[in-house]
């Protein structure tokens, strides 16, 4: 124990010492969380629409117009050949061409319905995606007001029939993207210090040799593995509250849950993380080779952790690689506990698995740690 | 003075990395109270015994122990027993004297009264005051160097292991080095050196030579001198060396 502590009390020195260590720790989370926050958007804005109105009615009229009301649209042209509003496509003049055909009025008016065609630029499948849901919005409104305007005309003969759907978003009710991102970003920021502070801690002993001279005292595997891991695992904590400060006062995202089940979740998870990085140590010669290995699983994990791209829609082999993913069940309880308000027992699942994982980990770490030269 | 009371034994220690033989079955015992010096060329095979005998490296075949310990299954109490100077110099740059004693006296268990006690001791000794609170990578090698085997003797080792402690020091700081060692003997601590200076190795109780893995000789210098019939432990050296050149261009 007092072993331990001389260790942790050595590491903080050397930590606090080290004039670029603090802004590293606490600088730059802010600034990444600041400028990512605001960066890794999935709103499209600006979206260049071509209109090719062949019917030229009120009602084709009227959708236009719609369309030109939204924030998401802006007209960047119009013509009467659908080949004009491709060409214009192809010259990346223009994301959504929105075809009304001729007799749009008079088949919407008779039959009841008619038919439009939206084309999309899908080089990015994301935005597509969003800009045809933003789209549909548009011409479902559309749709609704003309249902209701003919039902005032019907309604002297008959019932009509007017079925609406209303959707309700749950949990981030504008569908503000900050408020899914933001948690996940912070979780990402963390992860990335831990790794980095303990994939180059013990590796830079060995480099400049003191490694050696621990190896020589009958420090025991586990207090230094302990007294390597300890302080990392305290600033990343202190990092997180960071965090989640800023997340509350910059971004006014507040944790809907209990503060501390998220930070019961974070010291489970960061033991391992840091017992990956500690790892990553032991079985390195230099920090370079730490580095790309730290850089290499760090990719993995951020990629695969369902926070850019939902893990539902990978591929089911790709889907198995993200169970070991520990990052990706950070994500999941952030998320689960800022946003959904979950508590404890909704979170046993993840974090049961992230204990056997940290047991592992370390036990690995202490394993891999040879007391030889 | 005569030392007769074996605390390294070695019997043939081997240590081969693939095909590779970088100590051959070397035999040799170190008696408690001696200074000992482990001489050979450079890629002898000296630090790989040396790294052997303190526990950080076990060897392909042969047996040893040291302070008493079996260096394959108590490499732990082994480390309790021996301090180590290595030939790079090993304490944190980033810390203060005060600072590195603290931490190693600590991890080796020492008291906080004792810690204070014994760095109080030491830099009255080396004349520190003044440097005291202030990171060692301020110190000139010679000083750093004098620092480091005090740290390694904190713990009142039985047997202290150096491995060049005094290369790139200049000569006066050398000598004074060589006072320490001597004091440390004195007290009974058994000394361990290897070392490329010649007139070091006249300091020592006996020298072995180590030439391509194995033990070519081992007596007091002035035995040495003798049996070789030269002036100087440098041409003992030389000589042997020589022997071994010729012997690989045949």
């Amino acid at each position: 124990m007092k072993t331990i502590f001389h260790l942790l009390k050595k590491e903080f020195r050397q930590i606090f010492r080290n004039r670029a260590m603090l802004p590293i720790l606490f600088v730059m989370p802010a600034v990444q969380l600041l400028v990512l926050s605001f960066a890794a958007t999935f709103e499209v804005k600006n979206i260049s629409l071509h209109i090719v109105d062949n019917d030229q009615s009120s009602l084709s009229r009227d959708l236009t117009q719609k369309f030109l009301v939204s924030d998401h649209f802006k007209l960047t042209g119009i013509s009467f050949s659908s080949d004009e509003a491709l060409d214009d496509m192809q010259r990346h003049n223009t994301d959504v061409i929105l075809h009304i055909p001729e007799h749009f009025e008079r088949d919407l008016v008779r039959n009841q319905k008619a038919k439009l065609m939206l084309s999309i630029n899908a080089i990015d499948g994301a935005a597509a995606a969003v800009e045809n849901a933003y789209a549909t919005t548009i011409i479902h409104d559309f749709n609704e007001n003309i249902r209701i305007r003919m039902a005032d005309q019907i309604s002297l003969t008959g019932q009509p029939k007017v079925l609406s759907v209303t959707q309700s978003f749950w949990f981030n009710p504008e569908l503000d993207y900050k408020t899914f991102m933001v948690p996940g970003i912070l979780v990402l920021l963390v992860t990335m210090i831990a790794i980095f502070l303990a994939g180059m801690n013990i590796v830079r002993e060995k480099e400049i040799g003191t490694l050696e001279q621990i190896n020589v005292t009958p420090i025991k595997k586990h207090q230094f593995i302990i007294g390597k891991l300890l302080p990392f695992w305290i600033l990343a904590l202190v990092e997180l509250g960071v965090g989640l400060i800023m997340c509350r006062v910059i971004f006014g995202i507040g944790v809907a849950g209990s503060i501390w089940v998220v930070f019961l979740f974070a010291a489970v998870y960061l033991l391992v993380v840091l017992g990956i990085g500690l790892f990553i140590s032991n079985f390195t010669h230099t920090q370079q080779q730490a580095m790309f290995l730290s850089w290499f699983f760090m990719v993995i994990f951020i990629l695969m952790s369902g926070l850019f791209t939902p893990i539902d829609s990978m591929p089911h082999w790709a889907q198995v690689i993200t169970e070991f993913n520990p990052v990706r069940y950070f994500v999941e309880v952030m998320r689960m506990v800022m946003l959904k308000g979950a508590q404890l027992p909704d979170i046993l699942p993840q974090l049961s698995k992230l204990l056997v994982y940290a047991l592992v980990m370390n036990g690995l770490a202490v394993a891999g740690y040879r007391k030889v030269a | 003075m005569t030392y007769s009371d074996p605390i390294i034994s070695v019997d043939k220690l081997t240590k081969k990395f693939g095909s590779f033989t970088a100590v051959n079955a070397i035999s040799f015992q170190v008696m408690k109270g001696e200074i000992f010096g482990f001489l050979g060329a450079n890629g002898a095979g000296k630090t790989t015994a040396m790294k052997i005998l303190i526990g950080i490296s076990r060897p392909t075949s042969g047996t040893a122990t040291v302070a008493g310990y079996d260096i394959y299954k108590q490499t732990e109490q082994i480390k309790k027993s021996i301090g180590y100077m290595s030939q790079r110099f090993s304490l944190y740059n980033d810390l203060t004297i005060k600072e590195n004693i603290e931490f190693f006296g600590g991890i080796y268990g020492l008291t906080s009264r004792q810690i204070r006690e014994k760095s109080d001791a030491l830099v009255e000794k080396l004349g520190l005051q003044d440097k005291f609170n202030r990171p060692i990578s301020d110190l000139p090698l010679g000083w750093k160097q004098k620092l480091a085997f005090s740290v390694a003797l904190l713990h009142d080792p039985k047997i202290i292991f150096l491995d060049e402690p005094t290369g790139g020091v200049d000569p006066v700081t050398r000598r004074m080095f060589w006072n320490m060692i001597y004091e440390a003997a004195y007290r009974g601590v058994t000394i361990f050196v290897t070392t490329h200076y010649m007139d070091e190795a006249e300091y020592c109780n006996r020298v072995s030579m180590m030439v391509d893995g194995k033990i070519e000789a081992l007596d007091s210098p002035a035995r040495l001198k003798e049996k070789f019939g030269v002036n100087s432990m440098n041409d003992v050296f030389v000589r042997l060396a020589r022997n071994q050149d010729k012997a690989k261009v045949q």
